[in-house]
C-alpha cells in the first residue's frame, strides 16, 4: 500500500466532505433541506459517539478486559430506550429555550447565571482535551502503520507533523463550515449531514472487516465462538463493580459529552426524530460493537505477540495483504476521529465564545452592546475558540507524548463530563434546584474529578507527587488522592466517579436546599420543569416601555444580521398592528427577542445586553397593575351586559303594561263611543217626538209653546254636550291656548260663586272663606282656572245634600304651589267611586237630578294637567272635598 | 351467538397511549436488570470459559430491546403527535 496513495485517498474523501457539506448548506439556504433533516440523518449524526476510540479502541479494550467494553455502548442503549424520560425532556427544553450548548442549558436553567456557564465551559474544555488529543493520536497512529508498511518511495513524516496537519485541517474545515453563520438555532445542516456519511463510512468500515475476519479469516460464526473460548480473552471475569459503575458512567455521559448534547439537542430539526432515533441509535452502537470481540480474538491470535491491538483494525487486513480493506478502516477510523473533533470543536467554541468571551468584552466595553459589531465579534470569537480548542488537544497529544492506552484517556473524559449530570436533571426535574447548590455540586465535583483522577492519569510525580500518593498531602492519609476517606483497594477509575458524584449530588442537593433561589431561577426552572405543560413561557418580566425599539434593532442587527432582524422587527411590528419595523418594546416582544438573540449567542449573554438597554428584570407593580386592570375590564363588561340585560327587562314590562294600557283604553273607547251615542240620542229623541207632535198642528197655543220650549232646552243640552266634547278633546290633546297673566285668587274666587249661583239658585249655600290667605296673585290662565273652580262649586250646589249647605273654601301656599280645596258638608262620595269620579260620563246619581253630561270633572282634571297642576278628592273631611292644587307661578311657554 | 359487551372503557385509545407511555419508561427499567444479569453469573465455579456465552446473551438482549423500542416508537411518536393536534380524546 504505497503511502502516497493513502495520503491522495485522505485528501479526496476531505474534499468529498467539503463538497457534501457545501452542497448542503446551499440547498439548505435555498430552503430546500427539508429531506436531509430527516430522523435518519439524525441518527446518524449522533453516532459521532462512536470515536476513534470506539473505532480502534474497542478492539484493544476487548483484547485487555474482554466483554466490558460493552458497558460503554450499553448505558446509552439504556439511555435512547428510556427516551420518554429524559432525551424527550432535554430536546424539547433545547428547542423551546433555543439552548446552544449544554452550558447554556445550565446557565439558562439557573437564573441565566454565566457563572454556571464558566464553570461547565471549563470542566467541558478540561475534559475534552484530552479526548481530542486521543483523536489525534489515533488518526496519527493509523498514519505510521501504513507509512511503516510502506515498502517504496515516501519516507515517512515524523508523528508530530502528522498531527499537527490534522489538527490544522480540522481546524479549517469546522471554522468553514461551523462558522458561516451566526443562525438562530445555532445548526449546521452542513456539517451535520457530512457526519452522518461519515458515520456510514465507518460503520461500514468496522463490519467490513469485521465479515472479513469471521468468514474470512476464521470459518464463520462457530470457528469465532471456538476461538473466543480457546483465546486469552476468555481469561476475563466480569467485576460488577466495573460493569454496573462504567455502564452508568457512559449512559451519563451521552447525555452531557458537549458533543453529544450539541447533535442531539442543539442540531435536533424536529421532535419527532428521537422516537426514531431511540431504537435506531441503540442499533447503530450494537452493529460497531458486533464484530469487537472477534476481531481482537483473531487479532490476538494471528498478529505478532506485542502488536497494538488498538490498531488490529487496522493491521490485521494489512498483514493479510487486503490493502483495500485495509484502506476502507483506515478511512473509517480518520472519519470517527475527524467527526467527533469537529463537532466538539463547534460545541465547546460555542461555549467558550457564548460564555467566556463576550461576556468579558462586554463587561469591557459596556456600550458596544449597542454600538459595537456584535455579530463580527461573535464569530471571531468562535473561529479563535475552534483554533484554540483543537491547538490544546494538539498541546496535549504532544507534551503526554500520545502514549497513554486509547479507553483509559475516554474514560477519564467520561467521568469529568458526568459531573454536570447532577445539575442537569436537577434542573429539569426538580423546581428547588439553584444556581447556588449547582454552582457547588459542579465546582466540588470537578475539584474530586481533578485531585483523584485527572491530574494522576499523567502518572505519578508529573503533577502529583509520589509521596502525596502513598501518604496524603502534608501527611493526611484519608485524602490521598486514590484513597479518598480510607477507601481502599477500589479500582481508581470507580474510586474517583464514586467519590466525584457522591459530593457533587451532596453538595448539589444541600446547597439547592439552603439557599434561595432570585425570581428569575424560579421562573426559568418552572419553565425547564413544567416544559410539558401547554402554555408555560412563563413571563420573563420585562418592565414594557424602557428599551428604545430602534436601540433594540441596532444590537439586533449586530447579532442577527440586518435583513432577518429587520425582518423579524417587521413582523413584530405587523403582529401588533404597527406598519414600518419599530414594534412597541412590550414585555413579549423584548422575550421573544431575548430568546432569539440566545439562540446565537445564549441565554446568559443575550440577557445582560438586553438588559442594558431594558434595565432590570424584574415583575414590576405596573405589570402586575395592567394583569389586573385586564381582570376589571373584564369584569367591568360582564356588569355592563348584566346592566343591560336588566334594561332590557325593564323595557320589556314597560312595554307589556303599555300594552296593557292600550287594550284597556281600546275598551274605554269603545264603551266612550257608546256612552256619547247614547248621551247624542236622548235628546234628539224627544227633539223629534215634540217636533213631529208639533207639525200635526191643531194643538192649542200654550201647548205648542210648552213643546217648543222642550224641544229648545234639548238643543241646548246638545249644544253644551258637544261643548263639552269639543273642550275635553282640546284639553286631552294638549292643543289649548293658555292667557298666562297675574291675576288675584280672591277675585277668580268671586266670579266663580257669582257664576255658579245660577246653578240651583233655589238653595242657599254658606260659604265660608278665608280672605286673608286668598289675597295671593297667581301666574295662570285665569279664565280655565275659573272654569274649574265654577265646575267645582256648581258640583257641591247640585249634589250636597245637607239641610244646611256649607261649602268651605280654604287656600294654602306652601314652596311655590297653592291648593285650593273645596269642601261642602254633604254625605260625600263612596269610597270605591272616589277613583271614578275624574272619569268621563262618570254620573254618581241618576241623570235627570244632575242635568249634565257627565264631563265637568273629567275636564277639571285636563285643564289641571294643562295648567301644571292636580285635582284630586279629598277623603275624611266629613263631605265631598275637592284638592285642587297649582304652581305659583306657572312658567309654561305656550 | 355471543352478545358482545360493550367495553368498560369509552377512550380506549388514550388509555392505551397512556400505558404505553408506562411502558416506555419502564422499558430502560427492565433493560437495566437484563443487562446487570451476568453479575449475578459471574462468580459461578463452572470455569472460565463463559465469554462467549454472555457475550451471545448480551447481544440477544440488545436486539431484543432494539426491537422493543422500535415498535413502541411508532405508538409513541403517533400518541404524541395526535396530542400536539389536540386530538387527546376522541371516544
Amino acid at each position: 500500500m504505497p503511502f502516497n496513495l493513502l495520503v491522495l485517498a485522505c485528501v479526496a474523501y476531505v474534499i468529498l466532505l467539503f463538497m457534501v457539506a457545501f452542497a448542503v448548506e446551499r440547498r439548505a439556504a435555498a430552503g430546500s433541506a427539508r429531506w436531509l433533516r430527516s430522523p435518519l440523518v439524525y441518527t446518524l449524526s449522533l453516532s459521532i459517539y462512536c470515536t476513534a476510540w470506539t473505532f480502534y479502541g474497542a478492539v484493544g479494550y476487548a483484547a485487555r478486559s474482554g466483554l466490558e467494553f460493552l458497558t460503554i455502548y450499553l448505558g446509552p442503549t439504556l439511555v435512547f430506550i428510556g427516551w420518554w424520560w429524559v432525551l424527550r425532556k432535554l430536546v424539547r427544553i433545547g428547542r423551546q429555550q433555543r439552548v446552544t450548548s449544554i452550558a447554556d442549558l445550565i446557565s439558562s436553567r439557573y437564573g441565566k447565571s454565566n457563572l454556571l456557564g464558566v464553570i461547565v465551559t471549563v470542566i467541558a474544555v478540561v475534559a475534552a482535551t484530552p479526548y481530542i488529543a486521543l483523536q489525534l493520536q489515533s488518526v496519527t497512529l493509523s498514519f505510521e502503520v501504513f507509512a511503516t508498511a510502506a515498502t517504496e518511495g515516501w519516507a515517512p513524516p515524523d508523528q508530530g507533523s502528522t498531527a499537527i496537519w490534522v489538527a490544522a485541517g480540522l481546524a479549517l474545515f469546522t471554522i468553514l463550515f461551523g462558522t458561516r453563520n451566526l443562525d438562530a438555532n445555532e445548526q449546521h445542516t452542513g456539517i451535520v449531514t457530512a457526519i452522518a456519511v461519515e458515520a456510514v463510512v465507518k460503520l461500514v468500515a468496522l463490519l467490513a472487516v469485521g465479515i472479513f475476519v469471521v468468514w474470512g479469516l476464521a470459518a464463520g460464526p462457530a470457528d469465532i465462538i471456538a476461538r473466543i473460548n480457546a483465546s486469552p480473552i476468555s481469561d476475563w471475569q466480569l467485576q460488577p463493580g466495573r460493569w454496573v459503575g462504567l455502564t452508568l458512567l457512559s449512559a451519563a455521559a451521552v447525555m452531557t459529552l458537549p458533543r453529544m448534547f450539541q447533535v442531539l439537542v442543539v442540531e435536533n430539526a424536529d421532535e419527532r426524530h428521537l422516537a426514531t432515533a431511540s431504537w435506531a441509535f441503540p442499533l447503530y452502537l450494537m452493529l460497531m460493537s458486533l464484530f469487537v470481540v472477534p476481531i481482537a480474538v483473531v487479532g490476538l491470535q494471528l498478529m505478532p505477540a506485542g502488536a497494538n491491538p488498538d490498531l488490529f483494525v487496522l493491521t490485521l487486513p494489512l498483514s493479510q495483504g487486503q490493502g483495500g480493506l485495509a484502506m476502507l478502516a483506515f478511512l473509517g477510523g480518520f472519519s470517527s476521529a475527524t467527526s467527533m473533533v469537529i463537532v466538539a470543536a463547534i460545541a465547546l467554541a460555542t461555549m467558550v465564545s457564548n460564555h467566556i468571551v463576550m461576556p468579558v468584552w462586554l463587561r469591557l466595553r459596556p456600550a458596544s452592546a449597542v454600538s459595537g459589531d456584535v455579530r463580527r465579534i461573535v464569530l471571531m470569537a468562535r473561529r479563535l475558540s475552534i483554533a484554540g480548542v483543537l491547538a490544546l488537544g494538539y498541546a496535549y497529544y504532544a507534551v503526554s507524548g500520545g502514549s497513554a492506552a486509547l479507553a483509559a484517556i475516554g474514560l477519564i473524559s467520561f467521568v469529568g463530563v458526568a459531573q454536570i449530570l447532577p445539575a442537569m436533571l436537577g434542573g429539569i426535574f426538580w423546581r428547588g434546584a439553584t444556581k447556588a447548590g449547582a454552582a457547588l455540586g459542579l465546582t466540588l465535583g470537578f475539584a474530586v474529578w481533578s485531585y483523584a483522577l485527572f491530574l494522576p492519569s499523567f502518572g505519578p510525580d508529573a503533577v502529583i507527587s509520589a509521596r502525596v500518593f502513598a501518604e496524603g498531602p502534608w501527611g493526611i492519609g484519608w485524602l490521598r488522592p486514590q484513597a479518598l476517606f480510607g477507601v481502599q483497594g477500589m479500582d481508581p477509575l470507580l474510586h474517583a466517579l464514586f467519590w466525584s458524584l457522591v459530593l457533587n449530588a451532596t453538595a448539589f442537593a444541600l446547597g439547592s436546599i439552603v439557599t434561595f433561589p432570585s425570581p428569575l431561577e424560579r421562573v426559568q426552572g418552572a419553565a425547564f420543569v413544567n416544559v410539558f405543560d401547554a402554555d408555560t413561557t412563563a413571563p420573563q418580566g420585562w418592565a414594557p416601555g424602557r428599551a428604545e425599539p430602534e436601540a433594540l434593532l441596532v444590537m439586533a442587527q449586530r447579532i442577527l444580521g440586518e435583513e432577518p432582524a429587520l425582518s423579524l422587527f417587521e413582523s413584530a411590528a405587523r403582529a401588533q398592528g404597527k406598519a414600518g419595523y419599530l414594534p412597541d418594546p412590550t414585555a413579549q416582544f423584548i422575550e421573544g427577542l431575548e430568546l432569539r438573540l440566545a439562540g446565537s449567542v445564549g441565554a446568559a449573554t443575550a440577557h445582560a445586553m438586553i438588559s442594558q438597554l431594558v434595565g432590570r428584570a424584574t415583575v414590576t407593580v405596573e405589570d402586575l397593575m395592567a394583569v389586573a386592570s385586564e381582570a376589571a375590564q373584564i369584569k367591568e363588561y360582564s356588569t355592563r351586559l348584566e346592566a343591560q340585560q336588566v334594561e332590557v327587562t325593564r323595557t320589556a314590562r314597560a312595554l307589556r303594561e303599555a300594552n296593557e294600557k292600550l287594550t284597556k283604553l281600546s275598551v274605554q273607547k269603545d264603551a266612550f263611543l257608546s256612552q256619547i251615542s247614547h248621551e247624542l240620542r236622548t235628546p234628539m229623541t224627544s227633539i223629534r217626538a215634540f217636533s213631529e207632535i208639533m207639525m200635526e198642528g191643531d194643538m192649542p197655543q200654550s201647548v205648542t209653546a210648552k213643546h217648543a220650549g222642550i224641544i229648545h232646552d234639548e238643543a241646548i243640552r246638545l249644544t253644551r254636550l258637544l261643548d263639552d266634547l269639543l273642550d275635553l278633546s282640546v284639553l286631552e290633546n294638549g292643543a289649548v291656548q293658555l292667557n298666562l297673566d297675574l291675576s288675584n285668587l280672591s277675585e277668580m274666587l268671586d266670579r266663580a260663586l257669582r257664576a255658579a249661583s245660577h246653578t240651583r239658585p233655589d238653595r242657599t249655600f254658606t260659604i265660608e272663606r278665608d280672605l286673608l290667605a286668598e289675597a295671593v296673585f297667581l301666574r295662570t290662565d285665569a279664565d280655565r282656572l275659573v272654569q274649574v273652580f265654577i265646575n267645582l262649586i256648581s258640583n257641591a250646589r247640585k249634589y250636597c245634600d245637607a239641610a244646611q249647605p256649607v261649602l268651605r273654601i280654604s287656600v294654602r301656599h306652601k314652596a311655590g304651589r297653592v291648593t285650593v280645596d273645596f269642601i261642602d258638608n254633604g254625605s260625600g262620595i263612596a269610597n270605591d267611586s272616589q277613583a271614578l269620579v275624574f272619569e268621563k260620563f262618570a254620573r254618581l246619581t241618576d241623570q235627570n237630578r244632575a242635568g249634565g253630561a257627565g264631563l265637568g270633572l273629567a275636564i277639571c282634571r285636563e285643564v289641571m294637567a294643562n295648567l301644571g297642576g292636580t285635582i284630586a278628592y279629598l277623603p275624611g273631611q266629613g263631605g265631598a272635598a275637592f284638592r285642587v292644587t297649582l304652581p305659583l307661578r306657572l312658567e309654561k311657554a305656550a | 351467538m355471543s352478545v358482545r359487551k360493550p367495553p368498560l372503557f369509552l377512550a380506549r385509545r388514550s388509555y392505551r397511549r397512556r400505558r404505553l407511555r408506562d411502558a416506555a419508561r419502564l422499558l430502560p427499567v427492565f433493560g437495566g436488570f437484563l443487562v446487570f444479569l451476568p453479575i449475578l453469573w459471574a462468580p459461578a465455579e463452572t470455569g472460565s470459559r463463559d465469554t462467549a456465552p454472555d457475550g451471545i446473551y448480551l447481544f440477544a438482549v440488545w436486539a431484543g430491546l432494539i426491537v422493543v423500542a422500535a415498535l413502541m416508537s411508532v405508538g409513541l411518536d403517533r400518541g404524541s403527535a395526535e396530542d400536539a393536534a389536540g386530538t387527546e380524546d376522541e371516544a
